[in-house]
C-alpha cells in the first residue's frame, strides 16, 4: 500500500491512543490535588481513602501516557521528516519547552507522589501532587500551542522554503490556541468526571456503600454537571473562531456544499463528495445560519468557495455529530445524576447502569472532536504552509505496514488490559474498601514506616 | 571548540569584550546538550532495563524487591531519552530525519520494547495475583529488546548507518554487549539497593556481566576506526595518539579495578556498595567520550555535519536560554527524588 496513507494511518492510531491517557492524567491530577485537600481541611479518612483509590488510576494511566508518548516524540523523525526540515524552527522550540518545562516536572516527582508519602512531610507530598498535576497542564499547554499552530499558523514568515520564527508570542499564542487549550482542558475534567462516575456506580451496583465511594460518586457527578454546559459554550465559541479562521473546516462540519443565506442545520445525512450534496438530510431550516452568524438570512461559506481545497466531509461531518452528540448526552446525565443527589435520594439502577458506559463518554467525544480537528485540517498539515503529502518520508510501504499491525495489536491488547484492570480495581475495592495505594510491587508503601532523617 | 569563541579583544574605555559567533557556537552547543543527555539516558535507563533483564534470573520472590529499586526513578530516567530524541529533533531537524528513517525498524523495536516494560511495570502490581507471573515475563522480554535494540542501533551508527549483512551482523554483536553491559549496571545498582542473599547474587550477576560488556566496548572500539578512514586518521597520528591514549587506558584500569574489587563484595557494614555503579558509569561516560571525539563534527556519519544540520540560530538561542534556566533546575530536583528515595529498599511483602 501506499506509505503515505499508512504513514497517516500510523499517526492517527498511535496519537489517538496517546491521547486518551493525558486526557485523563491531566484533569485526575487536580482531583487528587482536590481530595487531599479535602482530606487536609476535614480530617476525613473517606477522601484520602479516595485518593489512594485514584492514585492508582492515575499511575496506570500515567504510564500507559508516558510510553505512547515516547512512541510520539519519535514518529515525527520516523513518519514526517519533512515537517521538521519545513517548519522545524517553530515546533522545535515549542517541542523543546514542553520537554524541559513538563516532562521532567510530572516523571520526577510522580515518583515522590506515588511511594513517597511516608518519606516526606505531608506538605511536600501535597506539593508534589500539586507540581505533577501542573507539569500535565503543562504539557498540554505547549503541545496545544503547537498544533493550534499547525491550524492557524502566524508570527513566521518563509525564507527559502523553511519557516522562520518572527514573534514568538504571536506564535504561542495564535488565533486558534486560546479556544482549544480551554476547550481540551474542559474535555479532560469532563472525561475524568465520568470515568469516576462510573467506577463509583459500579461498585455501587456491586453492593459497595462506603462513603469514600459516595465522596468519590458525588465529585464526578458535580464536576460533570458543571462543566458541561461550560464545554458546549466553549465549543460554540471555539467554532465561531474556526469560522474566521478556516470557514471551509466548518463547512465540511456542517456539510454546506453552497455559500448562502438561510443555512440549514443538518442533523443527519450522508454527504457525497461525488455529486456534492447531501443525502437522507434531515435538517433545521435556518439553523446553520443562526448558530453560525446569529441571524437566519447571515450568510455562511460553503465547500464551493473551497472546491480541491477542502477536507473529506464526510469524516469531518461525522466525527463532529459524534462529539456534538456525546455532549449533549452527558449533559442529560450528569443533571438527572446531580438533581437525584441534590434531593438527597439514591440514584435509580437504571441511570447507574447508564452511567458505568458512560465512563467511556469523554474518551468517544474528546477522539471524535480531535478526529473533527485534524481531518478537517487536511490537506494540509501546516495550513497554508505544507501540505502533508510532501512531508512523508522515504520508509518503504511495507515497512511502515508491518509496524502498523504490530502496534494496533499491541494497542488493542494494551486498552482491554487497561479497562480490565480498571473494572478489577473497582470490584476489589467494591469487596475489601479502598486500600493504600499499589506503590513498586505491592500494596504497601503507606504502611511502611518512615525512614528515619539520614 | 576554540575557533566557536573567538574572543575580539577591543580597548573601548579599556575594557575587553568577548563577542561570541553564534551561529558557530549555538550547534556546538547542542551537540554537546545531546550527547549529555544521552548519556546520561544510558547510565539511569541503563540500571532499570538492566534490572528487568535480571529477571529472567531472579527467584520470583526476589521480583518486588527489584522492582522496588526502580519503582520511583523509571519514568523520569527514561525522560532523558524524550530530552535527547527532542534535542536530536528540535536541533537538527535534518538529521532527525536522516537517522532515524534509516533506523527505522529497530527504532520501532526499541519503542516496542518500552512501552511492554512501561506498562508491564504497572500492570503486574494491579491485575489479579494469578496473572502476574505473565506480565513479570512482560517486563522482563520489553527490557531486553529495548536494550538489544539500542545496542544494534548504536552498532549501525557507530559503521555509518551502512547497510548490508557485514553492518547487521556487527548491530547483533553491539546489541547483546550494551544488553551486557546495561545488565551489569543493573546488578551493581541491586550491590547498592539490597542486602543479604540478593545483593549476594547481584554481585555475581555483575562479574558475568562484565565479561560480556568488556567485550562490547573492545569491540565497538575497534570497528569504530577500521570502519572509516578519517575516525582512524584522528585516532592514530602521532600527536594526538599521546594524550588520547590515557581514555582506553583508563577504561581499561577501571574495568579491572572493578573486577578485582567485585570479588571481595559485599562488605561487612556493606561499605563500598555504590562503588562498582560508580565505576560503571565512569566506564560510559570514557567510552562515549571516546565516541565523540570519533564523530565530531558530524552527527550523521560521513554525511552531515552538526552545522549543516542545525536549525536556524534564532530558534536554538531561544530553546537554549530555557534550556540554561530548566536544566539546573530539573538536576536539582532529580537529585532531590534520588535523595528522599536513598537508602536500601525495603522488602515488600504481597497481599
Ligand atoms: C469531552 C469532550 C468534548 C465535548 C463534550 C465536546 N467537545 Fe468539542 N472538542 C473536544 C472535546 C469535546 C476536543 C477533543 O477537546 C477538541 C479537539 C481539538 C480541540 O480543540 O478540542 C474538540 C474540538 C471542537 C471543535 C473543532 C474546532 C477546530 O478544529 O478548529 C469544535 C467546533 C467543537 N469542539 C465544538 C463543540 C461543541 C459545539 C460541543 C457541544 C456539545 C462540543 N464541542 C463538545
Ligand atoms: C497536539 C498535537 C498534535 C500534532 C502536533 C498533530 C500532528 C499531526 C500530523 C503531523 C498529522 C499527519 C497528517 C495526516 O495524517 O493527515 C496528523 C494527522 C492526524 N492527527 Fe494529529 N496532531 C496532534 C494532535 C492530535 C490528536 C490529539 C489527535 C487525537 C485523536 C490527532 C489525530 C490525528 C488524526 C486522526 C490524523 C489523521 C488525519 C488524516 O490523515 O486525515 N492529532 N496530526
Ligand atoms: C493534544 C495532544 C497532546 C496532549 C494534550 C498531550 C499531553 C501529554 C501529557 C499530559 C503527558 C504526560 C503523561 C501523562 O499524563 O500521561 C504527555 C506525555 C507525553 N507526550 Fe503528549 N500530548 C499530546 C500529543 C503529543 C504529541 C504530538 C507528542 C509528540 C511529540 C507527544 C509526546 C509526549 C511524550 C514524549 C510524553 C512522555 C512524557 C514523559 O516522559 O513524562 N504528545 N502528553
Amino acid at each position: 500500500m501506499d506509505p503515505l496513507i499508512l504513514s497517516r494511518i500510523q499517526f492517527g492510531a498511535n496519537i489517538s491512543f496517546h491521547i486518551l491517557f493525558p486526557t485523563i492524567t491531566i484533569a485526575l491530577g487536580w482531583v487528587l490535588l482536590f481530595f487531599k485537600f479535602a482530606y487536609n481541611r476535614t480530617g476525613n479518612d473517606a477522601w484520602m481513602q479516595a485518593y489512594f483509590t485514584w492514585v492508582k488510576v492515575f499511575a496506570l494511566s500515567f504510564a500507559l501516557g508516558v510510553v505512547s508518548g515516547v512512541t510520539m516524540s519519535f514518529q515525527f523523525g520516523t513518519n514526517w521528516p519533512g515537517y521538521m526540515e519545513t517548519v522545524g524552527n517553530i515546533a522545535g522550540p515549542l517541542l523543546a519547552y514542553e520537554i524541559l518545562t513538563a516532562f521532567f516536572l510530572e516523571a520526577v516527582f510522580l515518583g515522590i507522589m506515588l511511594f513517597g508519602f511516608r518519606r516526606v512531610s505531608n506538605g511536600m507530598h501535597t506539593l508534589a501532587t500539586f507540581l505533577v498535576a501542573f507539569g500535565t497542564t503543562m504539557s498540554a499547554f505547549w503541545i496545544l500551542a503547537l498544533n493550534s499552530w499547525m491550524q492557524t499558523p502566524a508570527g513566521f514568515e518563509m525564507r527559502d522554503g523553511v519557516a522562520h520564527a518572527t514573534d514568538w508570542w504571536a506564535i504561542v499564542f495564535n488565533p486558534s490556541f486560546p479556544w482549544r487549550l480551554i476547550h481540551m482542558l474542559i474535555a479532560s475534567g469532563l472525561t475524568v468526571a465520568f470515568l469516576i462516575a462510573a467506577f463509583s456506580a459500579l461498585r455501587y451496583l456491586l453492593g459497595d456503600r462506603a462513603a469514600s465511594m459516595r465522596k468519590a460518586l458525588a465529585t464526578g457527578v458535580v464536576i460533570g454537571a458543571v462543566l458541561i454546559p461550560v464545554q458546549i459554550f466553549v465549543g460554540d465559541l471555539h467554532g465561531l473562531n474556526t469560522l474566521e479562521h478556516q470557514p471551509q473546516k466548518v463547512a465540511a462540519m456542517e456539510a454546506n456544499w453552497q455559500t448562502r443565506a438561510n443555512v440549514p442545520l443538518v442533523l443527519f445525512a450522508i454527504p457525497d463528495e461525488q455529486t456534492r450534496e447531501n443525502r437522507f438530510e434531515i435538517a433545521v431550516p435556518g439553523g446553520a445560519s443562526l448558530i453560525l452568524k446569529h441571524s437566519f438570512d447571515g450568510v455562511v461559506p460553503g465547500l464551493d468557495d473551497f472546491i480541491g481545497d477542502h477536507p473529506p466531509v464526510f469524516a469531518v461531518f461525522w466525527a463532529f455529530r459524534i462529539m456534538v452528540g456525546t455532549g449533549l448526552l452527558m449533559l442529560v446525565v450528569s443533571w438527572s445524576a446531580a438533581w437525584c443527589l441534590w434531593r438527597g435520594r439514591e440514584l435509580p439502577r437504571p441511570l447507574l447502569w447508564l452511567m458505568v458506559p458512560m465512563g467511556l463518554s469523554g474518551w468517544v467525544a474528546t477522539l471524535a472532536g480531535w478526529y473533527t480537528t485534524e481531518i478537517g485540517r487536511q490537506p494540509w498539515l501546516v495550513t497554508g504552509v505544507l501540505k502533508t503529502a510532501d512531508a512523508v518520508g522515504p520508509v518503504s510501504g511495507s515497512h511502515v505496514g508491518f509496524t502498523l499491525a504490530v502496534y494496533l495489536a499491541l494497542y488493542a491488547v494494551l486498552l482491554i488490559v487497561y479497562l480490565g484492570v480498571l473494572v478489577h480495581l473497582a470490584r476489589k475495592a467494591a469487596a475489601e474498601g479502598d486500600p493504600e495505594p499499589a506503590p513498586a510491587a505491592a500494596d504497601r508503601a503507606l504502611s511502611q514506616p518512615a525512614q528515619p532523617a539520614e | 571548540m576554540i575557533a566557536a569563541i573567538r574572543p575580539h579583544q577591543r580597548y573601548a574605555k579599556g575594557t575587553t569584550i568577548m563577542t561570541v559567533d553564534w551561529p558557530t557556537a549555538l550547534p556546538l552547543i547542542f551537540a554537546g546538550l545531546m550527547g549529555l543527555s544521552i548519556l546520561i539516558y544510558v547510565v539511569l535507563d541503563g540500571f532499570d532495563l538492566g534490572i528487568g533483564i535480571l529477571f529472567a534470573a531472579a527467584a520470583d520472590h526476589e521480583k518486588d524487591t527489584m522492582i522496588g529499586t526502580i519503582g520511583p526513578f523509571w519514568d523520569a530516567n527514561e525522560t532523558w531519552l524524550v530530552l535527547a530524541a527532542g534535542l536530536l529533533l528540535v536541533a537538527f531537524p535534518l538529521a532527525h530525519g536522516v537517522i532515524l528513517t534509516a533506523l527505522y525498524l529497530p527504532v520501532f523495536a526499541m519503542l516496542f520494547g518500552l512501552i511492554l516494560r512501561g506498562v508491564a511495570f504497572d500492570f503486574r502490581a494491579k491485575v489479579p495475583v494469578h496473572r502476574k507471573g505473565r506480565w513479570n515475563v512482560l517486563f522482563c522480554a520489553g527490557s531486553l529488546i529495548a536494550a538489544l535494540s539500542q545496542g544494534y542501533m548504536l552498532g549501525v551508527y557507530v559503521l555509518g548507518l551502512r547497510e548490508g549483512a557485514g553492518a547487521i551482523g556487527f548491530g547483533f554483536l553491539v546489541a547483546l554487549c550494551l544488553a551486557a553491559a546495561y545488565t551489569a549496571m543493573g546488578a551493581a545498582w541491586l550491590i547498592y539497593k539490597t542486602e543479604g542473599a540478593l545483593q549476594e547474587k547481584a554481585v555475581r550477576w555483575l562479574r558475568s556481566a562484565l565479561v560480556l560488556t568488556v567485550l562490547g566496548m573492545g569491540a565497538v572500539s575497534l570497528a569504530t576506526p577500521l570502519a572509516s578512514p578519517r575516525i582512524f586518521d584522528k585516532w592514530f597520528e602521532f600527536p594526538a595518539m599521546l594524550w588520547l591514549a590515557p581514555l582506553p587506558l583508563a577504561t581499561a584500569g577501571l574495568f579491572l579495578v572493578l573486577w578485582l574489587r567485585s570479588a571481595t563484595l559485599p562488605h561487612p557494614q556493606d561499605r563500598h556498595a555504590l562503588l562498582p555503579f560508580c565505576i560503571l558509569s565512569v566506564i560510559f561516560a570514557l567510552g562515549f567520550a571516546g565516541l565523540a571525539y570519533s564523530f565530531y563534527p558530524y552527527v550523521v556519519p560521513e554525511k552531515l555535519t552538526i552545522w549543516q544540520a542545525a536549525a536556524a540560530p534564532e530558534s536554538l538561542a531561544i530553546i537554549l536560554a530555557g534550556t540554561l534556566f530548566v536544566l539546573p533546575v530539573i538536576i536539582f530536583y532529580s537529585i532531590y527524588a534520588y535523595r528522599v528515595f536513598g537508602g536500601k529498599a525495603t522488602d515488600l511483602s504481597y497481599d
